[in-house]
C-alpha cells in the first residue's frame, strides 16, 4: 500500500516536473533552413514586397489605424484576437527585436519572451517562407517602417484559452511541416505560384479546412485536403481546385486577373477576400500573380496556357448567353408569368437587370450567380449578407473602380430574402439547399449590431 | 481676411467631366492638384442607389440634381430693351450641381461635329460668298479644325464608352453608320444598341424615303466595357431613367464610371466639395493668375487657394460669370462689337412630330436617353444654305427615352389636361405614341449674350450674371425647313393622329418650359485676341496660365448635343498644357 502511495507519490511528481517543464522550459527555436552570409543585403524594395505578399497590413492595421500599428480585432472560435503592433517602436511595437527574435515569431510562432503567439499568426504557412525573405522583411520592418507608438489592447480569451503554455502541445500537432519550402517541380513559374501560395500568402490559413485541433487540414500541395475550402468568420472560403470547386472552370490568365484586380469575367472579391486583393495582391507583380495562379491551376492536372503577362482587356466584352443548365431558368425569368416563384419574381425585380436571367452577369463587372461559390456554399451567411447589406470590390491599380454593390435590407423583408436567396441557390443548374427566413434574421441582426 | 491654402501647381473649378480630365491627365503628369466643387459628393452607391434614384417626382419633377437657385442663378431677357430678370425657377435649362456635374444626369447622347461646323464661316463664305451671312449674326470658324481635333474626339468616346457604328472610317463609307458624318480614325469602342420598336419603324420609313438611318452614338453601354484607365461600364438595362437622374446600373457614361476612382487612387490628387470659387484673382500685372479665392461651406469662410495653374471646369455658364467678375477679358459690347467675354451665348433649336398607331404597342417605359434611330440628311454638310435661305441644320432622331408616367404621357392634342376625359385619353394612348425630334443647329448673334447685371446680386454679393437671349429668324427659317421635311416622312408612316411642335417664325424666348441645357459660348475660342475670349488651346487671352474648359469656348452651337466636342477639347487643351506648357508656360498663341 505504502509501496503503491510512493509510486503515485513519485508519478505525481513526475507530472509536475513535466508540467512545469512544459510550461518553463523555453522552446527551441528552430534554426534557419538556409544560411545566409552575414553581409547578405535584401534587393531594394525587397521587403516591402514579401510584406504585400504577406498580406501583414490587413491583420495589423486597425480600421482607421496607423499602417502596421496593430490593433484590429481578428475573431477567432476562440475570442476576439488583437493584432499587434509591427512597427519598430521600442516599446509597443517589435523595435527591440533581433532578427533571431523575429524568425521565431515568424516560423515558431514564439515571442521574444517565449510566450506563444496565437495561430491567427499564420506562422504554421510563414514557416515556409524562405531565409532570404524573412530578413527582407525584417530589413523592411526595422529600417523603412516609421515607427509608431501605439499600444493596442491585450489579448485575453476566456479560460482554456488564456493558458498560452497550451499551444506549445497544440504547435507539435500543428507544426508538421517545415521550416522551408519544398518545391513541387512542375515548372518554374508554379514552382513560384506554389511557394507564394503556402508561405507568405498563407492561403490555406482560410482555404484549407481546419481538423480536429483547429490546425490547417492541408499546408502544401499533396495534402488531402489542402485548399479544399474553408470558413472564416462564417463566411466560406471556397475551395480553390477539386471536383466541387466553382473555380475549377477558370483559366489560368482568369484567375490570375481576380488576383490582380479583385474581378474577373465571372466574379468578383468581396468581404475577406477583396481585403487580401486591397492590401497584398494588387501589389504584387504580373508574374506572380500568374505563378499563383498557374500552380492553383496546376493542382487540378494542368495550368494550361499560361500568360506572359495580364492582358489589360480594354474594350468592349459581350455577355454571355445562357447555357444548357441554365436555360430552363432563364426562359421562365423570360416569360414572366404571374405564377412564377416569389422568389424569381424578386429577382426579376431586385437582380436582373445586372445579372440578366442567364445568371451569367456581365463580364468584370456583375459576377456570375451560376456555379457562383458564394452563392450556393454550405454557409448560407455570406449570400444572405450580399442580398441585405451589399458587398464591394475595392479599387485596385489596373481596375481602379471601387465597384459597390447596394444592399437590399431596406426594401425586402426577411421571408422575401430567404425567397430570393433559395431562388438562387436552385437557379440556373445550381443545386443547394434553401434558406430561411429565421437564417436571414440571424444575419440581419448581426448586420445591425456591426 | 480669407484662410490661405497650401499653394498647388494646378487648382480645378469645378469637378465634372473636364475637371475630372484635367485632373487626371496632369496629375499623372506629377502635378499637385486640388479640384474644388461647389456642391455635394457623390458616386454610384449610394447616391445614385435603386430603386430611390428612379423616382421621377424628385429628380424628373423637383429636380433634386440640379443647381438650386438660391444657390446660383441668372437673370434673363430678351433683347437690349427690356430689364432682365433672375431666372428663379429651373425651365428652359438645367445646370447640374455636386460632383460629376452635368456628366451624371445627361442622355448620354456623344456627338462630334461636321468637319464643316468646326469652320462655319469658311465653308459659308467659300461655298455661297459672305452675302448670305445675315445681319447680326456673328457667324464664325473655331480656330482649330476637325482634322486636328480627330484624335481627341476619339479618345474621350473610349474613356467615356460610347457605342455606336460608324459610317466613316477614314474616308471609307460604312453601311448602317453615318455617312455624313466626320471621318474617324477607328470605329466606336461599343458595339451599337438595340432597336426600339419605334426606331425600328422610323428606320423602315428612313430607308423607304432614301435617306440614311443609323443608331444613335450612346453614351449607354451596349456591353461590359472597361476604359483606358481601367475604369468599368456595365451593360444597359433601358430602365429608361438618364436624363436628370444618375444610373444606378454603371451603364451611363459619367465621370463617376468614367475617370473618377481612377483619379482618387493619385496621392497627388485631392478635391474639396462644398467649395464655390467666387473669383480668380490676378498678378498684379494682370498677365497671369495667382490662384482661386472660394466660399468653404463648411467652415462659412472665404479661402484663398494659391495655384500655378487655373483650370476653369464648371459648367459654361457659371464659367462665364467667373471670368467676368475676375476680369479675365473685357465684357462683350453687343452696340460696338468690341470686348470678348459674354459674347456668342447660343442655344439649340428643336422641334418635332409625335404620331399616334392605335395599333402599335411601343412601351415606352423600355428605353434610354441615347437610344433611337437617326438621320442626318438634314444636316448642316447637307442643306444648301443659299437655296434654303439660311445656315444650319439638324439631326433628326426616333426612339423613346423613357415612359416617366409625370411628363411623358403624350396625349393628342384637345385630349382635356385634367379629369375623366384626361383618363379616356391615356386609357386610349399611352404606349402608342412615338416621336421625331429635330436638334438644331443655333447661330451666335450680337444680341444674344452675357454680361454682369446691373440690378440682382448673389448670396455672396456678387453681381449675377445677365443672359440676354432671343430667337433669330435665321434658326426658325432652320426650323420651319426641318418640319417642311419631317411632317412628309411621319405622313408617310400612316399614324392615326399626328402633331407638330416647331417655333414659328417671330417666335420669342420663353424661359418656362424646359428646352435643352445646351447652353453654349460666352468664352469662345479665337485666332485673334480681339475675337473671342481664348485661343485655339482654350487659353485664356487674358492670363496664360488660366484655361476655360467646356461649351462656353463654342464659337457657335453645333446642330449635335455639345459633349463630344466639349469632351474632345478637353483633351486637346490637356495635352497642350502637357506637351507645350508645363516645360515653358507662356500664351501658346
Amino acid at each position: 500500500m505504502t509501496k503503491l502511495l510512493r509510486i503515485l507519490a513519485a508519478l505525481v511528481v513526475l507530472g509536475v516536473v513535466a508540467l512545469l517543464a512544459f510550461i518553463f522550459v523555453p522552446v527551441q527555436r528552430t534554426q534557419p533552413a538556409t544560411e545566409l552570409a552575414a553581409d547578405w543585403q535584401p534587393e531594394p524594395g525587397q521587403g516591402k514586397y514579401v510584406m504585400d505578399a504577406g498580406d501583414c497590413v490587413a491583420c495589423h492595421t486597425a480600421p482607421d489605424g496607423e499602417e502596421l500599428a496593430g490593433g484590429r480585432a481578428i475573431a477567432s472560435p476562440m475570442g476576439t484576437i488583437w493584432s499587434t503592433n509591427i512597427t519598430p517602436d521600442p516599446e509597443t511595437g517589435i523595435g527591440g527585436w533581433s532578427f533571431e527574435d523575429f524568425r521565431a515569431a515568424m516560423i515558431d510562432g514564439v515571442a521574444p519572451d517565449g510566450t506563444h503567439l496565437y495561430p491567427a499568426m499564420p506562422y504554421e504557412n510563414y514557416r515556409m517562407m524562405t531565409e532570404e525573405d524573412l530578413r527582407a522583411l525584417y530589413d523592411h520592418l526595422m529600417t523603412e517602417v516609421a515607427p509608431v507608438r501605439n499600444a493596442v489592447e491585450e489579448t485575453s480569451l476566456d479560460f482554456p484559452f488564456n493558458l498560452r503554455f497550451g499551444i506549445r502541445a497544440w504547435n507539435w500537432l500543428a507544426l508538421d511541416k517545415g521550416p522551408g519550402f519544398v518545391p513541387a517541380g512542375a515548372s518554374e513559374t508554379e514552382d513560384r505560384g506554389q511557394y507564394l501560395v503556402e508561405g507568405p500568402g498563407h492561403c490555406a490559413a482560410c482555404h484549407s479546412p481546419r481538423n480536429a485541433f483547429m490546425a490547417q487540414d492541408g499546408k502544401t500541395a499533396g495534402d488531402a485536403n489542402f485548399l479544399a475550402g474553408g470558413t472564416i468568420d462564417g463566411w466560406s472560403a471556397p475551395a480553390l481546385h477539386g471536383e466541387g470547386s466553382s473555380l475549377r472552370d477558370w483559366s489560368t490568365a482568369e484567375m490570375a486577373a481576380y488576383l490582380a484586380t479583385g474581378r474577373n469575367v465571372h466574379s468578383a472579391a468581396n468581404g475577406e477576400m477583396g481585403l487580401v486583393v486591397e492590401h497584398s495582391l494588387q501589389h504584387l507583380s504580373d508574374a506572380d500573380n500568374i505563378a499563383m495562379a498557374a500552380f492553383l491551376k496546376g493542382l487540378d492536372g494542368d495550368a494550361g496556357e499560361i500568360p506572359a503577362t495580364l492582358a489589360s482587356n480594354a474594350g468592349p466584352m459581350p455577355d454571355a448567353p445562357a447555357d444548357a443548365a441554365g436555360k430552363a431558368t432563364a426562359e421562365m425569368l423570360t416569360e414572366a408569368q404571374p405564377g412564377m416563384p416569389e422568389g424569381a419574381r424578386l429577382y426579376l425585380d431586385n437582380c436582373s437587370a445586372c445579372h440578366f436571367v442567364t445568371g451569367k452577369g456581365a463580364p468584370e463587372i456583375f459576377p456570375e450567380l451560376q456555379g457562383n461559390s458564394l452563392v450556393t456554399a454550405a454557409k448560407t451567411k455570406p449570400l444572405i449578407s450580399v442580398i441585405l447589406n451589399g458587398a464591394d470590390v475595392p479599387s485596385t491599380a489596373k481596375r481602379p473602380m471601387h465597384l459597390v454593390m447596394q444592399g437590399y435590407a431596406d426594401r425586402l423583408s426577411d421571408d422575401e430574402v430567404a425567397e430570393l436567396a433559395s431562388f438562387l441557390r436552385g437557379a440556373w443548374g445550381n443545386d443547394a439547399p434553401a434558406v430561411s427566413a429565421a437564417d436571414v434574421a440571424t444575419v440581419r441582426a448581426e448586420a445591425a449590431t456591426h | 481676411m480669407a484662410r490661405q491654402e497650401q499653394k498647388k501647381d494646378v487648382v480645378i473649378v469645378g469637378l465634372g467631366w473636364t475637371g475630372s480630365i484635367a485632373g487626371i491627365e496632369l496629375a499623372r503628369e506629377g502635378l499637385d492638384i486640388v479640384a474644388l466643387e461647389r456642391g455635394h459628393d457623390q458616386a454610384t452607391v449610394p447616391d445614385f442607389k435603386y430603386p430611390n434614384q428612379i423616382d421621377e417626382l424628385k429628380y424628373g419633377v423637383r429636380l433634386k440634381m440640379m443647381q438650386k437657385p438660391s444657390q446660383q442663378t441668372l437673370t434673363v431677357r430678351r433683347n437690349g430693351g427690356e430689364t432682365a430678370l433672375p431666372y428663379r425657377s429651373l425651365g428652359s435649362f438645367l445646370p447640374g450641381n455636386g460632383v460629376g456635374g452635368a456628366g451624371t444626369h445627361w442622355n448620354g447622347l456623344n456627338w462630334r461635329p461636321q468637319p464643316e461646323e468646326m469652320k462655319l464661316r469658311s465653308y459659308v463664305t467659300e461655298t455661297w460668298g459672305e452675302e448670305i451671312i445675315p445681319e447680326g449674326m456673328n457667324l464664325g470658324d473655331y480656330p482649330v479644325s476637325y482634322d486636328e481635333l480627330e484624335p481627341y474626339f476619339t479618345h474621350f468616346e473610349k474613356v467615356a464608352g460610347i457605342s455606336g457604328k460608324a459610317g466613316n472610317v477614314n474616308g471609307e463609307i460604312r453601311e448602317g453608320g453615318n455617312p455624313f458624318e466626320g471621318w474617324r480614325s477607328e470605329d466606336y469602342p461599343m458595339p451599337q444598341q438595340k432597336r426600339t420598336w419605334d426606331s425600328q419603324k422610323f428606320h423602315d420609313a428612313c430607308t423607304a424615303a432614301g435617306y440614311h438611318p443609323f443608331q444613335a452614338p450612346a453614351g449607354i453601354a451596349s456591353t461590359a466595357y472597361v476604359n483606358p484607365y481601367g475604369m468599368q461600364m456595365g451593360p444597359c438595362n433601358y430602365c429608361g431613367f438618364c436624363e436628370r437622374y444618375g444610373c444606378y446600373q454603371y451603364s451611363k457614361s459619367s465621370p463617376q464610371t468614367a475617370i473618377l476612382d481612377a483619379l482618387k487612387r493619385m496621392p497627388n490628387f485631392e478635391y474639396r466639395t462644398q467649395s464655390e470659387v467666387l473669383r480668380v484673382e490676378l498678378a498684379e500685372d494682370g498677365k497671369t493668375a495667382t490662384g482661386v479665392t472660394y466660399w468653404d461651406e463648411a467652415a462659412q469662410e472665404e479661402v484663398f487657394q494659391p495655384a500655378d495653374i487655373v483650370i476653369l471646369s464648371s459648367f459654361s455658364l457659371n464659367n462665364v460669370h467667373l471670368m467676368l467678375l475676375s476680369g479675365l477679358g473685357e465684357a462683350y459690347d453687343p452696340l460696338t462689337g468690341t470686348g470678348t467675354l459674354g459674347k456668342n451665348y447660343a442655344y439649340q433649336m428643336n422641334g418635332g412630330v409625335t404620331m399616334f398607331f392605335e395599333d402599335d404597342h411601343f412601351n415606352p417605359f423600355v428605353g434610354h436617353g441615347a437610344n433611337g434611330v437617326c438621320i442626318d440628311d438634314f444636316s448642316v454638310n447637307q442643306n444648301d444654305f443659299g437655296a434654303l435661305g439660311f445656315i444650319g441644320g439638324s439631326y433628326w432622331r426616333s426612339g423613346t427615352f423613357n415612359g416617366q408616367p409625370i411628363r411623358n404621357m403624350p396625349l393628342p392634342k384637345g385630349t382635356p389636361s385634367w379629369g375623366a376625359g384626361w383618363k379616356d385619353g391615356i386609357g386610349k394612348w399611352y404606349g402608342h405614341a412615338m416621336s421625331i425630334g429635330s436638334h438644331g443647329s443655333h447661330m451666335s448673334y450680337a444680341n444674344n449674350h452675357l454680361d454682369l447685371d446691373p440690378t440682382y446680386t448673389d448670396r455672396h454679393g456678387r453681381p449675377m450674371m445677365r443672359m440676354t437671349f432671343n430667337w433669330q429668324d435665321n434658326d426658325l427659317r432652320m426650323n420651319q425647313y426641318q418640319k417642311s421635311r419631317m411632317e412628309p416622312l411621319a405622313q408617310s408612316m400612316n399614324p392615326d393622329l399626328m402633331q407638330s411642335s416647331f417655333k414659328d417664325i417671330g417666335a420669342q424666348y420663353d424661359v418656362r418650359p424646359y428646352q435643352t441645357t445646351h447652353n453654349t459660348g460666352g468664352h469662345i475660342m479665337s485666332e485673334t485676341a480681339s475675337e473671342g475670349a481664348v485661343n485655339r488651346y482654350c487659353q485664356t487671352w487674358k492670363a496664360h496660365n488660366v484655361f476655360a474648359m467646356g461649351a462656353g469656348n463654342f464659337v457657335q452651337n453645333t446642330q449635335y448635343n455639345p459633349t463630344g466636342l466639349v469632351g474632345g477639347l478637353a483633351y486637346w487643351t490637356v495635352n497642350a498644357i502637357r506637351t507645350q506648357y508645363l516645360s515653358n508656360p507662356r500664351p501658346l498663341v
